[in-house]
């Protein structure tokens, strides 16, 4: 009843509201109350049986499972057998396709990075010389705009027949999901500085490499952060398909295995740690953009 | 006494993009600029103005005729005449001094002679108390004083301005009018002035300019001694309500009304 009433006071509060600009206001309680709906709703659907484990697993299998292949007791152990506690460790860790949550984590972690920070340090300078030079955009946009639409399993064969089964092979096709929205956002940057700030810098008698370092990279940097977020949701998308390639262990792994399995409390665990990670690093990324780009959207 | 800045029948043509006629931006133009003249550009939007400042700023090449600088010819942008323009130029990912001081960074002037510098032009501009504060989160007023001090610091031989106060309130922008006019009393620099407001152009130019648009030329010119009388120590409010200020006032108004009546009927 209170989270009503406050939903009815601020309306009440705010009577501009009505006619001020469409979805302004916080939106962080109702998101919140979305998420406790929704956990809230899984857990009693498993609880009174409407859907049979195979399809649904209940909210504690899930974390059952968590505990299981991420070792948690394990570890805890050795952390006693460590400190003294007990002399010698009884338990086994099993994990999930011969590797732990924690290694499976690892691997899918380092593939995503690896890849994403590859793609930023070529992307990123490849479209901003895009957005200041003719021949370089000429040259890039029909490459990149024609790869761009195609989903990364379709090319996916192909990386296999050039690149192998190997690391580089799966590294390589997250790269290319992270690189054309850097590379786009990067070139889109460079197009926002304004021709004022340009010629301001000319005639405090700057050069052009000057104009380029001082003046367009920085005016850019706000949409290269933005690039950034996208990119590395891509290739959090294309991490599955990269690891559909003789992959050992890794998360999309992990995933496509237990579905053979029929393990969906697995696919489960999977699905909501690639989640988690994602938007934790969504967040530090706004917290890096806040920090590095505190004007933007307000000049 | 040598012109700090002169055009010699200085023309521009715009190349049509639509297939259409050429633009002639600015028809043989010829001007002068004296040591610590304020000379301002009056005229409607379209009559080439800002071609003009552009033209003696460096940032467009005259399709005819030629600028000097001292009876130097120039080539592009210099700091040799600085610019400031009606918005959107300063560089919001440096603090206000680090913007007055951007110049003399490239420059590769040291940190404490740019610092020492910077703050004595925030000072002329009143802003020194500001130094450290974002560019964003200063009034429009603010940022064009942030402007013109930073067009200041490389001692420039000419202030070439752009419409400075085109978007700012009625109130900012009279008091704006005064700084920018004690600005100029104290350095004594030679000022280039564009604006489309009457009684702006009056009361600051020592030679008003009046364009006129389709092709962009000169069409009168008028010595005036307002804004010395505003140095003098006079009232603003008493200057502009002066007979010979409204006077004058209507006078250009007459010619600019004219004129577009003589366009209308072709």
């Amino acid at each position: 009843m209170d989270i009503l009433g406050r939903f009815r006071r601020k309306k009440q509060d705010m009577p501009v509201d009505s006619y001020g600009a469409p979805g302004s206001g916080r939106s962080t309680l109702i998101s919140a109350v979305t998420i406790v709906v929704l956990l809230f709703g899984w857990w009693l659907v498993t609880r009174l049986g409407l859907i049979k484990p195979l399809f649904l697993p209940a909210p504690a299998q899930v974390i059952g499972k968590f505990e299981k292949i991420a070792c948690t007791r394990y570890y805890l152990e050795g952390l006693w057998v460590y400190l003294g506690l007990i002399d010698t460790p009884k338990l086994e860790c099993a994990g999930f396709s011969d590797s732990t949550l924690l290694e499976h984590t690892y691997w899918s972690l380092y593939r995503v990075f690896s890849a994403f920070f590859l793609a930023v340090v070529t992307a990123v300078p490849i479209g901003i010389s895009m957005g200041m030079n003719r021949i370089s955009r000429g040259f890039f946009d029909p490459l990149i705009e024609f790869y761009r639409p195609i989903p990364p399993l379709a090319y996916l064969p192909l990386i296999i027949i050039w690149f192998g089964i190997g690391e580089p092979a799966k590294i390589i096709l997250i790269y290319l999901s992270c690189f054309a929205p850097l590379a786009i956002n990067a070139r889109a940057g460079v197009r926002s500085v304004s021709i004022e700030q340009i010629h301001a810098a000319y005639s405090m008698g700057a050069s052009k490499q000057q104009v380029i370092w001082h003046v367009v990279i920085k005016a850019a940097l706000p949409e290269i952060l933005t690039g950034m977020r996208v990119a590395i949701a891509f290739g959090w998308t294309t991490l599955v398909a990269a690891e559909m390639v003789a992959a050992k262990a890794g998360l999309g792994v992990m995933v496509l295995n237990a579905a053979r399995f029929l393990a969906t409390d697995i696919v489960f665990l999977g699905i909501v740690i690639i989640g988690i990670i994602a938007f934790m690093f969504d967040l530090l990324m706004r917290r890096i953009e806040r920090a590095l780009v505190p004007w933007k959207g307000k000049v | 006494m040598t012109a700090i800045l002169k055009l010699d029948h200085v023309n521009v043509v715009y190349p049509s993009t639509t297939g259409g006629e050429s633009v002639r931006a600015l028809d043989n133009i010829c001007i002068d600029f004296q040591p610590e003249e304020f000379v301002v550009a009056l005229g409607a939007s379209g009559c080439g103005k800002t071609t003009l400042l552009n033209v003696m700023a460096g940032f467009i090449p005259p399709t005819s005729g030629t600028i000097a600088l001292k009876d130097k010819p120039i080539h592009g942008p210099g700091k040799d005449r600085g610019v400031v323009f009606q918005k959107h130029a300063l560089l919001p990912w440096l603090n206000v001094i680090q913007n007055v001081g951007f110049g003399l960074k490239l420059q590769g002037v040291g940190q404490k002679e740019r610092r020492e510098i910077a703050l004595a032009n925030l000072n002329l501009v009143g802003l020194s108390d500001f130094e450290t504060h974002p560019i964003y989160q200063l009034s429009g007023g603010m940022q064009q004083r942030v402007g013109l001090a930073r067009a200041l610091t490389s001692d420039p031989e000419i202030l070439l301005m752009d419409e400075p106060l085109g978007a700012l309130d009625a109130f900012t922008r009279e008091s704006m009018q005064e700084l920018i006019l004690k600005v100029w009393d104290k350095t004594h620099k030679t000022v280039f002035f564009i604006t489309h407001s009457i009684e702006e152009a009056l009361f600051m130019a020592t030679r008003l300019i009046v364009m006129s648009p389709r092709p962009g030329r000169i069409t009168h010119e008028y010595d005036l001694k307002f804004c010395r009388e505003f140095i003098a120590g006079t009232d603003t409010r008493k200057i502009k309500s002066s007979p010979e200020f409204i006077k004058i006032r209507e006078e250009i108004l007459a010619i600019i009304h004219g004129e577009e009546l003589l366009e209308e009927l072709g």
